[in-house]
């Protein structure tokens, strides 16, 4: 098992990072007729870990319990019937999901799928009537039209079933669910408590750790405790005992980003543009997502620019990326980025240097 | 730690106005509607407005006001985006459900019963337009027994020829006033002590949205206890904090782009929403002496244009970025235009 995992805290009470949020989801929980809730924050804050607790909290061991399944739905679509995959995790009293997955479908997810769990009222062992909790993942990526089909669920079967939603930004949830949950935001945690953190894995671990090591990765991590226990674990593959002057190396795509970001920096033309086309490619059958590439790539270039560039280059990044979201091609909107790039870059350069 | 078995009600739900005259601020419409719990005359009704501002309470409630817990499920059908409400939905689900025949309008245990059934479409601003011209023959048809209802929040997506055929009202976002009486009636049932100040700053924050109101409230009286302060509800209410607006400003004012960067990774790093710190910056550039008037237009035309983009789902950080630049182009007295734009 990945550290990450391994040493995912499992109680409201064991967690490392956001212990004050911890306590006050705990006090949230005490009576039974809590709101909804929408966690947001960056990728790798602790949304999950915190979620995972407080389903703890509210139902005791068996909430760790899981089955996974895959399932296929019919779904009735009017004039024809779908089929829609979709793997949920499922304890006796909470159900979690990532209705994103099935793309422009997701409205049948649900309208159909969420509903049903949510009308459907569980009953537990002693034959009470039991209170159920959906966990929805990365509704930031529902279309419009589903996040409308999910108010009037909230509302409707809100007696005994909770939505607990999940999001990296909530500006792409609408105002309508924002309004209908507690929203609790989940931010990054500081560098300070990522390095307790993996000192606490490192103890675990029986390893010693030069002095600012841990700080050192924690500040390389960008505030994402995922990446920085991430990059702890290759530290510990690579090389051990570690030593202060240990590289702790990048990921393998960022290494591609900076050298595309060089290569445009040196030559402006035609062909280069081509090359790069085929890096871009490369980047993205590898599945990184094109936001990503588009941001790194921008962090590449502002390392290298003179100020008065920096304005001009992050303005057209954020043009790009806005048309990359309402086209269908990620590829023609990256690219037009580099080209304006090598554009405004060389007429710089000629007004500059003649 | 007993796990939670049964649940009650999340307070939205429970302070939910049961009757017409219960829905505060909106008198119109309650007016017409208490109007028609005596003549059971009803038109055709468009209720549009902001979220939690009583909508789908006030059709919920005058349904059953009209008929009451033993002929609701036959009267009424509500009928809301959770549904599938595509065209075969609107032609199959709402004939069957209007065609059959209602008996004649008489009194029954104690409710006025009408002659006529009641459609309630809310959320309809999400059915599509084809689905919309479907329901105008629909209408027609069957004019005499039913009353169509419908919801929305933006009037401007449901199709003329429906919205001409509804009596229309708008509902207005709560007045700070009636807000705080409502809270305060709250409070009171639930044991709570607010002081003036939580009062105010809870009303202000909701931003006339009387359910998000109620949601802070419970939330933070599950946090902090009985006692509650404005300090609490800011905290629960996820309001950017006005330091983090400020550092974001003074980076930009400094003309150091690199600085104004740092603030912006940090926003994006404590996890603050991003359409949510373009509208306190607007109030705050709005509101500052220190800025000449061209200086605001420059800044405000480009927060209208990314927060229009952030509405497409463009990335936060990169819209933030770029709102930082033109606004430390704008404050200091920076060309507008790039140079090296071709
Ligand atoms: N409070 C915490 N204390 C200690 N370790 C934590 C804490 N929160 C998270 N972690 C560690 O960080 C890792 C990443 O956290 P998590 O999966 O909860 O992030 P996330 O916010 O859901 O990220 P994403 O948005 O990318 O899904 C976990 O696997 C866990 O090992
Ligand atoms: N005018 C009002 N009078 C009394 N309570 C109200 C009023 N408006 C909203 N509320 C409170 O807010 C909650 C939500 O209101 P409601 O469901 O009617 O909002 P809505 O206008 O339908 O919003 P949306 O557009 O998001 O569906 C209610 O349960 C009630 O507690
Ligand atoms: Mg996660
Ligand atoms: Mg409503």
């Amino acid at each position: 098992m990945l550290w990450v995992d391994k040493y995912r805290p499992k109680t409201l009470d064991n967690i490392t990072a956001h212990q004050h949020i911890a306590q006050n989801l705990k006090k949230l929980v005490t009576e039974q007729d809590c709101p909804h809730l929408l966690f947001y924050g960056p990728p790798g804050s602790g949304k999950k870990t915190l979620i995972m607790a407080l389903l703890r909290q509210m139902f005791g061991p068996t909430a760790e319990k899981v089955k996974v399944e895959n399932k296929t739905w019919k779904v009735d679509a009017g004039s024809r019937t779908l089929d829609i995959e979709l793997t949920t995790l499922s304890s006796t009293n909470h159900v979690e999901l990532n209705p994103s997955d099935a793309g422009f479908q997701d409205r049948y997810i649900v309208q159909e799928i969420i509903k049903e769990m949510a009308k459907n009222r569980p009953i537990d062992t002693k034959g009470k009537k039991g209170f159920k909790v959906l966990v929805l993942n990365e509704v930031d990526k529902l279309s419009r039209e589903a996040q409308h089909s999910l108010r009037r669920t909230m509302e409707k079967y809100s007696a005994y079933c909770r939505l607990i939603l999940c999001c990296n930004s909530s500006s792409k949830v609408t105002e309508a669910i924002r309004s209908r949950c507690l929203n609790v935001r989940i931010n990054a945690p500081t560098e300070e408590e990522i390095v307790k953190v993996l000192e606490l894995i490192g103890k675990k671990e029986g390893l010693q750790l030069p002095s600012g090591f841990a700080a050192l990765i924690a500040e390389k991590s960008n505030r994402s405790l995922r990446r920085a226990i991430l990059s702890f674990e290759t530290c510990r593959v690579q090389q051990y005992p570690f030593t202060s002057k240990q590289v702790i190396s990048s990921m393998d795509w960022e290494e591609y980003v900076a050298e595309i970001a060089s290569d445009i920096m040196k030559e402006q033309s035609p062909k280069r543009l081509f090359q790069v086309r085929g890096k871009l490619y490369e980047l993205l059958v590898n599945c990184i997502p094109p936001e990503i590439i588009l941001k790194r790539l921008l962090y590449e270039l502002l390392k290298k620019l003179d100020a008065e560039l920096k304005h001009e280059v992050c303005h057209w990044a954020a043009y790009y990326e806005h048309r990359m979201r309402l086209g269908q091609k990620a590829i023609f909107h990256i690219e037009a980025f580099v080209a304006k790039f090598m554009s405004i870059y060389k007429s710089f350069l000629i007004a500059t240097f003649g | 730690m007993a796990p939670l078995l049964q649940s009650s009600q999340p307070w939205v739900e429970k302070y939910r106005p049961k009757q017409v005259k219960d829905v505060a601020h909106q008198d119109e419409v309650v007016r017409v509607l208490t109007n028609t719990l005596e003549t059971t005359n009803c038109p055709h009704m468009l209720f549009y407005g902001p979220p939690g501002t009583g909508k789908t309470t006030t059709a919920l409630a005058i349904a059953h006001q009209l008929f009451g817990p033993e002929l609701y499920k036959s009267r009424v059908l509500e009928l809301n985006a959770s549904d599938d409400r595509g065209i075969n939905v609107v032609r199959t689900k709402i004939k069957s459900f209007a065609a059959v025949a209602v008996g004649s309008g008489q009194r029954q245990g104690g409710y006025p019963c009408p002659p006529y059934k009641i459609i309630i479409l809310d959320e309809a601003d999400s059915m599509t337009e084809d689905a919309q011209n479907a329901l105008r023959r629909t209408m027609e048809t069957y004019s005499k027994v039913t009353r169509f209802f419908f919801i929305c929040n933006y009037i401007s997506r449901i199709i003329e020829p429906l919205a001409s055929r509804c009596a229309k009202f708008r509902f207005k976002p709560l007045s700070e006033e009636i807000m705080t009486t409502r809270i305060l009636h709250i409070c009171n049932e639930e044991g709570l002590n607010l002081d003036a100040e939580a009062l105010s700053t809870l009303s202000s924050i909701s931003q006339g949205d009387l359910r998000r109101a109620i949601t802070y409230l419970q939330s933070a009286a599950r946090l902090f206890g009985s006692s509650i302060s404005s300090k609490d509800l800011i905290s629960v209410s996820g309001v950017v904090p006005q330091e983090v607006v400020e550092a974001f400003l003074i980076a930009c004012k400094s003309g150091d782009f690199d600085l104004a960067n740092k603030e912006v990774n940090n926003v994006i790093a404590e996890g603050y929403p991003v359409s949510q710190m373009l509208s306190q910056l607007l109030e705050v550039v709005v509101e500052a002496d220190d800025i000449s008037d061209e200086q605001k237009a420059r800044i405000c035309k480009k927060l209208g244009e990314a927060d229009k983009c952030l509405v497409d789902g463009a990335d936060e950080y990169l819209q933030l970025l770029d709102v930082a630049g033109n606004t430390m182009r704008a404050l200091c007295n920076m060309p507008q235009e790039f140079s090296y734009e071709c």
